[in-house]
């Protein structure tokens, strides 16, 4: 239900009751009407398969390039989606999230390159993996809170690479060399080259990935994490496990992150050390806030924007391309604070109230 | 026993330079409680003006209070232009505005000056004291860090702006009500942060050599320091800076599994250490919070 992915913790909400005006407009918004609530879940339902037949459709249309762009949308969708459990509905910040999909991709490189295991198992083994790490780096985050986690989760993601270069793990990282592997094929003889094979793969993984997010949250332990969120002390009287669920939390989101990490290196066939460093972290944390915090299918746009927009600031200015990056993303922030997300939110709000007093 | 002397003294020397870049961290932490993740950056950028400005010919004993004034000017244009619009946007926003900083100084600085990598004049000269136990520029680098850091123990404690200053990131409300002009102690303390932060770089600069990345690990170091002695503190964060250059210097020297390239993951394994075992760092406050 739109119930769920339109809480929002209470920092947003005084941000949107300064945007739309009354008290009472927040109050709609958490707990929107029946009927409007019907409404909007119609509008959004439209607009998911409308987006599900262009998805479907793109790859036959687009060159090859653009099929890798989008391939790689979707893979940094996935590990936003996975940010966005971890930051939005559990209230925990990470600006190191690029040190999950660091794992992630190095399991599956390592796996395929030294063991010759098929690519297609190496992504659940990468998911356990990144779960396991994750939920292990969860434990001494529990001591932690805002910009405390998201200081130490910062200088995790400066380290990653250094971490990665270390002389007692070069067998099988191969250092600074970083590993390549070779594109897999599509299988059962499908009609499809391999950059459809593989965006096909990621928008199936990608799908399942959402949908079990959405379902993780719409149940009792997603409820259990956004009241871990939204108040800790109190979530802990009512009987949450609050370390648990936080770990919990940590885990999954590596899971996800690792799993995107595993098919980025598929997709992009080279890995080194250099590939994870801090900007990648960054990246994910601008996506997560420009497609709004807390908003799952906010990823979509957020991996749209990292993706994409790099480029348009690229052919905008070659050399000063990181300047106009950096001043797209400040003016969104000005324009829109709470992402997208946000926007489309205030957005429907505005259209239900039209709706019932029209 | 000469080598853990030297070592402790180059620990000292590098401990100053994030002392400074600590506390430039935590002067922007406690007025506007965000960590400024583009504080590298902006010492970064005032480091290669003062380089431009030697280029040029400007004799260094003008080019240093040259590049601070600039710095100072740069910090508050800064607060006025890009954050105070912000108002009390999410964190997260304020992060992601950070980031977008972070981006638009190191990709000019690149751009106007390229990302070859320069070396740095000392403004100490070459050579060494004490039967090659310090280096000038390692004396250099102590003597003015402390008295920077001295100066402004002194501003902060002795001076009227220094004590509104203190009174505004305390209490803003409060402050307001007495007729202190809090947003422009804001900026000001955006403006001497950015000052500080440029006397940071240019002492670093000849060791680390200058390049738009040149920032990014002493920021972090920085980081380190201010967690170690507490945001809320800035005499802790300025012990801080100290401690974690000795700690690195030390470790690196005497673990040999640790040698050159993990002394960054240090950084990492001390934040984390301390933030475990004692989150509001060595000094910090504790803050209590109502249910």
């Amino acid at each position: 239900m739109s119930v769920n992915t339109t809480t929002t913790d209470a920092r947003q909400a005084a941000a949107s009751t300064t945007a739309t005006g009354p008290a009472g407009a927040v109050k709609a918004v958490s707990l929107p009407e029946p009927a409007a609530a019907s409404g909007n879940a119609k509008i959004m339902r439209t607009a998911g398969i409308a987006l599900l037949i262009m998805g479907l459709t793109a790859p036959f249309m687009a060159g090859n390039f653009l099929i890798f762009q989008l391939t790689m949308m979707l893979i940094y969708g996935i590990a936003i989606l996975g940010l966005n459990i971890l930051t939005g509905i559990n209230g925990q910040f990470s600006l190191g999230h690029g040190a999950f999909y660091a794992v992630g991709a190095y399991t599956a490189a390592i796996m395929m390159d030294q063991f010759g295991v098929g690519y297609l198992w190496t992504l659940p083994v990468a998911g356990i993996i990144c779960f396991i790490v994750g939920f292990l780096f969860g434990l001494p985050a529990l001591r932690l809170e805002g910009i405390y986690l998201a200081l130490a989760t910062f200088a995790l993601a400066v380290v990653t690479p250094q971490l990665f270069k270390l002389s007692p793990f070069e067998h099988w990282t191969s250092g600074v060399m970083g590993i390549v592997i070779s594109k897999p094929e599509a299988p059962l003889g499908l009609p499809l080259n391999p950059d459809q094979w593989l965006y096909f793969l990621t928008l199936a993984i990608g799908l399942v990935a959402y949908v079990c997010a959405r379902n993780l949250v719409g149940s009792r332990t997603g409820r259990a994490l956004m009241a871990i969120r939204d108040n800790p002390i109190a979530a802990g009287s009512m009987g949450v496990n609050t370390a648990l669920f936080k770990s919990l939390a940590f885990g999954v989101s590596a899971l996800y992150t690792g799993v995107a990490g595993a098919l980025g290196a598929i997709v992009v066939q080279y890995i080194s050390p250099d590939s994870f460093t801090f900007t990648l972290s960054v990246a994910l944390v601008v996506g997560l806030v420009v497609g709004g915090v807390g908003w799952l299918p906010g990823a979509l746009f957020g991996g749209a924007f990292i993706m994409f927009v790099p480029n348009i600031a690229e052919e905008l200015s070659k050399g000063l391309s990181g300047a106009v990056y950096g001043a797209i993303m400040i003016l969104m922030m000005y324009a829109i604070p709470t992402g997208l997300g946000g926007l489309l939110k205030a957005a429907l709000t505005a259209l239900s109230k039209r709706s019932k007093t029209g | 026993m000469e080598l853990l002397a030297q070592q402790l003294i180059t620990g000292i020397a590098t401990g100053g330079i994030y002392a400074c870049m600590a506390l430039a961290v935590v002067m922007i932490y406690q007025a506007i409680h965000h960590l400024n993740f583009a504080q590298g950056e902006m010492a970064m950028f005032s480091t290669f003006i003062a380089w431009q400005m030697l280029a040029w010919g400007v004799p260094y004993w003008l080019v240093i209070p040259l590049t601070v004034a600039l710095s100072f000017v740069g910090g508050v244009a800064i607060e006025r232009l890009v954050i105070r619009p912000l108002g009390d946007a999410p964190v997260l926003s304020h992060i992601v505005v950070f980031i977008g900083l972070f981006a638009i100084i190191n990709s000019l600085a690149g751009f106007i000056w390229d990302f070859t990598i320069k070396p740095f004049p000392s403004a100490f000269g070459e050579g060494s004291r004490f039967g090659g136990l310090i280096s000038n520029h390692q004396l250099g680098m102590i003597a003015v860090t402390m008295t920077v850091l001295l100066m402004l123990f002194l501003f902060f404690r002795y001076t009227r702006v220094g004590l509104a200053m203190r009174a505004a990131a305390e209490n803003p409300a409060s402050a307001r009500l007495v007729g202190i002009r809090v947003g422009w102690m804001i900026a000001l303390g955006w403006g001497m942060a950015a000052a500080i932060g440029a006397i940071a770089g240019i002492l670093i600069a000849p060791i680390v050599f200058l390049e738009p990345n040149m920032m990014l690990s002493i920021l972090l170091y920085g980081f380190a320091g201010a967690v170690l002695g507490g945001l809320t503190s800035p005499i802790g964060a300025v012990f801080g800076g100290f401690m974690v250059g000795i700690i690195e210097n030390l470790a690196g020297t005497y673990i040999p599994e640790i040698g050159g390239e993990l002394k960054l993951p240090i950084a990492l394994f001390l934040i984390v250490t301390v933030l475990v075992f004692k989150p509001t760092g060595l000094f910090g406050r504790t803050v209590v919070q109502r249910v």
